[in-house]
Formats: C-alpha cells, structure tokens, sequence
C-alpha cells in the first residue's frame, strides 16, 4: 500500500473527527436527562398501565387516530380504568394532562422529538 | 364535648380540602361523555335540502356560514384565491349554470346560492386522492376528510365541480381570531371541506348550519329512510341539485 500510514492516519482522524458529536457530549455529560414528567390528574390509571403509556403512548395515539377517523368509533374500553373512554387526544389525553408544558414536553424536548400533532389539534391553555 | 368538637373540626377540615382540592385540579379529570354510550345520530344515507325560498326571504343573511366557519375553525382570508369555505353563498348563474337560459330574469341569477359539499354517491374527489386521505364513509355515505393523510397534492380540489374543496396556502392559524377549542385547525398545505358535521352528528347534534339556520331553510336527514323529513320534502318539491348530467349524484338538493 502505497502511503499507508498517511491514509490510516487520515482515516482515524476522520473517524475521530465524524464521531465527534458524541466524544462531546460524553465529555460535557449530557447523554443522559432526567425526565420527570408532572402528573396532576385524580384519576387512579391511564388508560392503559402506566409502563405500556410511557413506552407506546404513539401507538396508541396513532392506533385511536385511525380508528376514530376512518373506522368512525369513538369509545375505547379501558381495562386499567374499567370503562369507556373516548379516543380523543384533545378530549381524553389532554383532560387529565392539561400541564403540556411539564408533561409531553418534559420528555419530547430534550429528546428533540417535535411531534406534529399541536400543528392542528389545540393544546389547552396553561393558565396558572 | 370537647372531643366532638375536636371530631367536627376534623371532619370539616378535611371536607374543605377535599373539596377544594378536587376543585382546584377539576381540570385534570376526565371529561364526561354521555354519548359515547349511545345516542348519535345515525344514517344509511345523509342528505341535505335546501330550501331557497325560505332561504332567499333572509337577505343577507350569514348564520348557517358563521356557525360552521366558527364550529371548525375555518380562517378568515382576504385574498379570494387563499380563501377557505365550507358552507358559502354562490350566484344561481354560478350555482345552477345548466338550468339558466337567455331569458332567466337577472334577479334570478344574481340571488344568492348557498353551497357546500354535496357529498356525492359518485364522489370524484374520492377517485383522485392518492392517499386515501377523502374517502367516502360506506355506513352513512358521508365523504370524509382525514387530514393527517393529506399530502396537499390538491387533486381534489381539481376533481371537484363544485368549487367545495379549499387548500391552505397559508397558515390557517393566522386568519383566527378565536380557536374553537373542540376541534381542530388545519395546517398549511392540507386541503379541508365540509364533514356533514360527523364529530357532532356522533354526538346526537344536527349539522351546525342546520342548527344555526332558524328560519328551517336547511333540512338533514336519512335518505334511506322513507319517513324522513328529507324525504317528505323530495316528494313534495321539485327539487334540483348542481351539475346532475356529471354523474356525481350529489346529496343536497335544493326546493327552487
């Protein structure tokens, strides 16, 4: 190989230089957040339990969209709650979780995940 | 003595917080929905008649466009092309083009038409649409909107003949003065119409524009159902609709 240790050292410097980002933040300490999203809701559940919420709340959002444009139904039974609820982001997920701002943002932030949904749907006011 | 007083202090210590405490996070409670049980209005066939001579003795009347537009949060644009409209008035000479000959009298094809989506058998916006996104509800024969589906290619709003499809050149949020709460707003690049009002149909209510209408010029109902008021009001009215030689078979007929 004709110029070996230049290209090799070229490529770790490349590798170096492209992985750069995360040599960064390692170093800074911000590959981790600690998220705590504020609850103030006075019902006893979710809809769902709270392990399968935090980790599928999309699905299930995406799950209920369908459902109620397309299929036309509008209750969902819940389980955890024993009993229908409507499948409702602005009715049903935002009347227990009117704090946006310290509930969906809290994790969605510094996740950087911009979900569309306020784009149309009306967040509810956060008058304190 | 002492200790009942001690008990009825406590007890009305803790009936105070607790009512106010449950006030104070009212909020975050589930909403009641009564109607979930039951209780909507249903349909094989939705269908609406218009009757333009109860219609026309109101001039200059807006309500039924002023209670959908607020209802649905439909914004206020200036400019005509960026115009969006769910329920409009139109010229007879535009509405009814066909059915005008040389010698129909101006002041009949200057009055004043009110339109919206005829939510046809033969929908062709439904045909063009790429992504599924208007779609015709096969249980009640309303043509459906899903928003979230909509890429804003504005073939519908092509396909369409009747004008009834509007496209968000801008941001719609912009052009509201006040966001009804219970529904939605638009985006900008998504193209929006008339529902026949389905989120309130769902919930035992007439059409908004049927509603707000109180001098009983718009009348909703069940095609399918042979006792229906939409029905009576075919079979003792001549009744038209716009563009019939098209083969859409549209659903809003209007008593002339």
């Amino acid at each position: 190989m004709y110029d070996g240790g230049k290209i090799i050292a070229g490529l770790i410097l490349f590798l170096i230089l492209i992985t750069f980002p995360i040599w960064w933040n390692i170093a800074g300490g911000t590959t981790d957040f600690e998220a705590d999203p504020k609850i103030v809701t006075t019902e006893k559940s979710c809809i769902y339990e709270k392990e399968y919420m935090t980790t599928h709340h999309m699905d299930v959002l995406d799950d209920w969209r369908d459902r109620v444009v397309r299929d036309d139904v509008r209750a969902f039974h819940s389980d955890a709650l024993g009993r229908d609820v409507e499948m409702s982001l602005s009715h049903t997920c935002m009347s227990c979780h009117p704090n946006k701002s310290e509930f969906c943002d809290e994790c969605h932030n510094p996740m950087g995940v911009d979900p569309y949904c306020w784009d149309c749907h009306v967040e509810p006011k956060e008058g304190k | 003595m002492s200790n009942d007083r001690r008990k009825f202090l406590k007890v009305a210590g803790f009936a105070t917080l607790a009512v106010t405490g449950s006030r104070a996070l009212g909020a975050a409670n589930l909403a009641p929905t009564p109607w979930l049980k039951g209780g909507g209005l249903e349909a094989k066939r939705w269908a609406m008649v218009i009757d333009l001579k109860k219609c026309h003795q109101q001039e200059g009347c807006t309500k039924c466009m002023d209670a959908c537009h607020l209802e649905h949060n439909v914004p206020k644009i200036e400019i005509k092309k960026h115009e969006i409209k769910w329920i409009w008035k139109e010229s007879f000479h535009h509405a009814f083009h066909e059915q005008e000959h040389e010698h129909t009298p101006e002041s009949i094809k200057h009055s004043p038409i009110p339109v919206l989506c005829n939510h046809c058998d033969n929908p062709p916006c439904v045909r063009v649409c790429p992504t599924e996104a208007t779609f015709k509800r096969e249980s009640d024969g309303i043509v459906m909107m899903d928003w979230h589906r909509c890429i804003g290619c504005r073939y519908c709003v092509v396909g369409c003949p009747y004008g009834a499809r509007s496209f968000n050149w801008e941001d719609p949020r912009e052009h509201m003065d006040d966001i009804t709460e219970n529904f939605p707003t638009r985006m900008k690049g998504v193209v929006e119409k008339c529902t026949f009002c389905e989120t309130r149909l769902r919930k035992g209510l007439p059409p908004a524009c049927v509603e707000a209408c109180e001098y009983g010029a718009l009348t909703f109902g069940d095609l399918d159902d042979p006792d229906s008021e939409v029905r009576k009001l075919l079979e003792s009215n001549y009744t038209i609709r716009r563009k019939p030689q098209l083969g859409t078979e549209p659903q809003v007929y209007y008593i002339v």
